[in-house]
């Protein structure tokens, strides 16, 4: 590349990361501000003051919702990818009639968009007394088909003679699948875990049909909850609550960045 | 005259470990010539240096006589054929090999007539249409060779094109770019790691190691002298036979072990000092009868039958050395054979540097040279 | 690639041994069937079954009423306007962020120091969630104590109301989509850049061609797969922005914000219509296949696959 070109590409780039990083990078200065100084138009702090920030554990009981947004990622990242592993591997290693007919029915669940079905699904979960509970918050989407898509594209790359091999060799079907499905596709495992929980911390519409009590309500929905009391005229609280929520995904992304962009690149891929 | 000539080339990536040492060569006009070495040597990075794709450390490259080290690639007046050849999936065949001459402003009408004349000379004619993904291996070689062919482009830079090929079709696809080189007038530059390709298609060879010109010369000045004990071992299948050798009285003493009579004209022969490496050719170790007196006896390993030549494996020392015999042997491992070493027909090196002191002195074949 | 070549596994014939352990394959497929029975096929076909009937608050079907709920849906100037502003929305955002995306993976995805940190930043927002991304973005649309106000009045225009005013809004609000997406896209043309193999770039230096060459004969052509995956990603997203708009706007002002999907949570869980906000979803997936339909095609013929 000649210089000229090199400097342009410089320049462009550092225009966009300042205003991709302009909404972080206001709310981080408000966050540490006095809301006497915002009000008068002084964003930039004198020093570094966490009263919002310690406004904002007060006012709301967040640490309870961040706990809470932690179980409901694990546990739901801990049974898609189980649940995932499961199916993919008997799409791909076990034969039986009506394999591709089940695989298609599968994708074609990713046609059906959850806004559809959050009513009946509210209904359902309504009914079996599990509305502000994590079996209720977790179970409409432990079942990804995105997961097994994944999964499955990776496990057929798994030369089938591993299989008979481990046949021959007496190893238990499930054996097989612990022991050397399982291992080969821990990459994807990574990739997917990390896509899972950003999804779950994220998810915004279910957390707010199915949790209406402090118990189990996650953080998005706290963090709601904050703007819809008379707090969300202290700038600076609003500011130190929406940093403190989004500082664990936001660190799953610095570190599993390379990860999620090779994982989501075979998705795209087909 | 040189069309492209390297004078102490230098190429580092981060200012201390070097990729290439100083390396200097020249290339004519209308001349095949080969960079070969093992993988990791440098080559591809010389070649890429020469395309432009890499920058130069220290040193100057030379393209007709002007200085070309900042010169950016499409000023080079050059094509390269690249490994996996680079083809555009998204492209037909014709896309393919018409890529790049919109940028260059080659009218219409002359295009149209290039591409006719390559697709001709490669017979992909039936194939314009097609997508790449529709091709054999084979084919997507000869679209990569019709694309440079279709540039018109004095230079041709070659990254191991044949190296995804099966042994048959490259055996054919060498003559093959021979015969167009040849018809073209083109000046090429190979890149390969196969000796064999190597010694078949070039008019030079030069052999690079660690970075360094180990040698450059033709097919045959690589064989026959060999500037050191890693050309010697590299150029030539099966591989040279190398051992130590210690001069001992009237013997020549192999690896510690293996006694060689010498008579007074091969002693006479033989480079100053009394410690050797010295290289013999598998076909230069003859059959010998028991009763020769310059016969030496040494334990039989394993035979290889080729059909019309076996391949007998003995042990000296703690090497194994291999003989070429025309014919065909059954014989027992582990039986012992009589075979017949000359000193004359040894290549040998120095013992430290390994750099050649005398090359043989007599090569069975070599007369034939002439003939 | 490799995985082209992989439904060589999808082998029909059974090995005779298999034969006797027949149920295995169900056990492994029993929770992720259980889970898609109950939670998508089962609401699925009772949505689409309620959209055909008046119900109670509760959502009990009462009446069949036909089709009667889609006809009050679309003779209601209100849900025609909130399909006007979804597709508004869509235009404003989709080509916007896919373009952006290209634009800054394609200036990035050199070895050039320094690389790494664009990288990071550009992928960032992915991270941040709706909720939080609202709240950032509050602050700076805020009428009085908002950092845009303050510029824009301190070029002496009078203040915007970015959120207030019904010709702004939606506009606002696709701008922070637009943001909040970026991160996603980004990464994965990021991932469809870096599959490129160099020698396709290289050629490219050999005849000299320049940027825009480069960019659209090797680069968009090549990542043809990435780049429509991101596209139809990125149009079935906007169908379904919900948290934005409930953060941001709540619909307002005067309905010019509000989209498809916050106007069914409206009717379902505020209103109580579940008949019409049934009906409302059956449209919304009937919307989306649409889109995917379109894509599938568009693909086939667009669409490079190495």
């Amino acid at each position: 590349m000649r210089k000229a070109q090199i400097s342009i590409t410089y320049i462009i780039l550092t225009v966009a990361a300042v205003l991709v990083c302009f909404p972080i990078l206001f709310s981080i200065c408000l966050s540490f501000s006095d809301l006497n100084d915002i009000l008068q138009g002084n964003y930039i702090p004198s020093k570094l003051d966490f009263t919002n920030y310690i406004h904002a554990f007060q006012t709301q009981p967040l640490l309870r919702y961040m706990i809470n947004s932690a179980i409901t990622g694990v546990l739901s990242t801990t049974l898609q990818i189980t649940f995932a592993l499961l199916a993919a591997y008997a799409i791909v290693f076990i034969p039986f009639r009506g394999k591709k007919i089940i695989f298609l029915i599968m994708m074609a669940t990713m046609m059906i968009p959850g806004e559809v079905l959050v009513i009946s699904n509210f209904q359902t979960i309504r009914a079996w007394n599990l509305l502000n509970t994590f079996p209720g918050l977790i179970l409409p989407g432990v079942a990804s088909t995105f997961g097994i898509f994944l999964f499955r594209q990776n496990m057929m790359q798994i030369p089938l003679e591993l299989k008979e091999a481990s046949t021959v060799a007496g190893v238990s079907d499930f054996g097989f699948f612990i022991r050397v499905v399982a291992p080969m596709v821990k990459n994807t495992v990574v990739t997917l875990a990390i896509y899972f929980f950003l999804v779950s911390w994220n998810s915004y519409l279910w957390p707010l049909l199915s949790t209406t009590e402090d118990t189990v309500r996650t953080v998005q929905i706290g963090l709601r909850q904050l703007k819809n009391t008379e707090a969300v005229s202290d700038y600076g609280m609003m500011a130190a609550g929406a940093m403190i929520t989004s500082l664990p995904t936001l660190l799953l992304i610095f570190f599993g960045q390379k990860r999620l962009q090779e994982g989501m690149t075979k998705g795209a891929l087909k | 005259m040189n069309k492209i000539e390297l004078r102490d080339v230098v190429k580092t990536y981060d200012g201390k470990k070097n990729i290439l040492e100083g390396i200097s060569l020249d290339v004519r006009e209308g001349e095949f010539f080969i960079l070969v070495g093992p993988s990791g040597c440098g080559k591809s990075t010389l070649l890429r240096i020469i395309a432009g794709l890499e920058k130069i450390s220290s040193g100057a490259l030379m393209i007709d006589g002007k200085i070309a080290n900042e010169m950016p690639p499409k000023d080079r007046n050059l094509s390269m054929v690249f490994q996996n050849y680079a083809l555009y999936p998204h492209m037909t065949v014709r896309d393919n090999i018409l890529f790049g001459l919109d940028v260059r402003k080659v009218p219409k009408a002359e295009q149209k007539e290039r591409l006719a004349e390559a697709a001709e000379m490669l017979g992909l004619t039936e194939y314009l249409s097609r997508k790449p993904r529709e091709l054999s291996g084979g084919q997507r070689q000869r679209v990569a060779l019709a694309r440079s062919v279709c540039s018109h482009a004095p230079i041709c830079l070659m990254d191991e094109p044949l190296s995804n090929l099966d042994a048959k079709l490259r055996g054919h696809m060498r003559t093959e770019i021979r015969r167009i080189q040849r018809q073209l007038g083109l000046t090429v530059i190979y890149v390969t790691h196969d000796q064999v390709e190597a010694m078949t298609m070039g008019d030079r060879i030069l052999v690079l190691h660690d970075g360094k010109v180990q040698q450059t010369g033709t097919p045959l000045e690589l064989y026959n002298t060999p500037a050191n004990t890693f050309v010697a071992g590299f150029i030539g299948s099966p591989q040279m036979n190398l051992a130590e050798a210690e001069l001992l009285g009237d013997t020549l003493v192999l690896n510690h072990s293996l006694a060689v009579p010498l008579t007074d004209a091969e002693r006479r022969n033989l480079p100053e000092g009394s410690h050797w490496k010295i290289g013999v050719r598998p076909e230069q170790i003859e059959f010998a009868a028991p009763d020769n007196r310059a016969a030496s006896t040494v334990t039989l390993c394993s035979t290889e039958m080729m059909g019309n030549e076996t391949q007998i494996l003995f042990s000296v020392g703690a090497h194994t050395f291999t003989a070429r015999w025309q014919g065909q042997y059954l014989l027992e491992n582990g039986r012992a054979i009589h075979v017949q070493l000359s000193p004359d027909t040894f290549h040998f090196f120095d013992d430290e540097t390994g750099a050649l002191l005398r090359a043989a002195l007599t090569i069975k074949g070599s007369d034939m040279q002439s003939a | 690639m490799e995985y082209v070549h992989a439904p060589l596994h999808t082998v029909e014939a059974a090995p005779a041994v298999q034969k006797k352990r027949l149920p295995l394959w169900i056990i492994y497929l029993l929770p992720s069937m259980l889970i898609f029975l109950i939670f998508t096929f089962y609401p699925f076909v009772k949505t689409l079954v309620t959209s055909f009937f008046a119900t109670t608050n509760t959502g009990a079907l009462t009446q069949f009423i036909d089709i009667q709920n889609y006809v009050t849906l679309f003779t209601d100037p209100k849900y025609l306007q909130n399909l006007g502003n979804t597709f508004l929305y869509l235009l404003l955002t989709v080509p916007l962020t896919v373009i952006f995306a290209l634009l800054l993976a394609v200036l990035s995805c050199s070895n050039l120091p320094g690389m790494g940190i664009f990288r990071t930043i550009f992928s960032s927002t992915m991270g941040i969630s709706v909720a939080a991304g609202s709240v950032f973005w509050n602050l700076l649309f805020h009428p009085t104590a908002g950092l845009l106000n303050h510029i824009v009045t301190a070029f002496g225009s009078k203040p915007v109301g970015w959120l207030t005013d019904a010709n702004c809004a939606l506009l606002s609000v696709s701008a922070v989509s637009i943001w909040m997406n970026l991160g996603f896209s980004y990464l994965v043309l990021m991932g469809g850049l870096k599959n490129i193999d160099d020698a396709h770039y290289e050629s490219v230096e050999i005849v000299g061609g320049g940027f825009f060459y480069r960019l659209f004969k090797v680069t968009i052509p090549l990542i043809s797969p990435s780049l429509f995956f991101v596209f139809t990603t990125a149009l079935i997203g906007a169908f379904q922005s919900f948290g934005l708009i409930d953060m941001l706007t709540a619909g307002g002002p005067n309905n010019s914000t509000n989209l498809l999907v916050y106007r069914l949570y409206k009717d379902a869980f505020v209103n109580f219509r579940i008949g019409s906000a049934s009906a409302q979803g059956v449209v919304l997936f009937l919307l989306i296949l649409l889109v995917s339909q379109l894509q599938t095609k568009l693909t086939e013929r667009l669409v490079t696959y190495q």
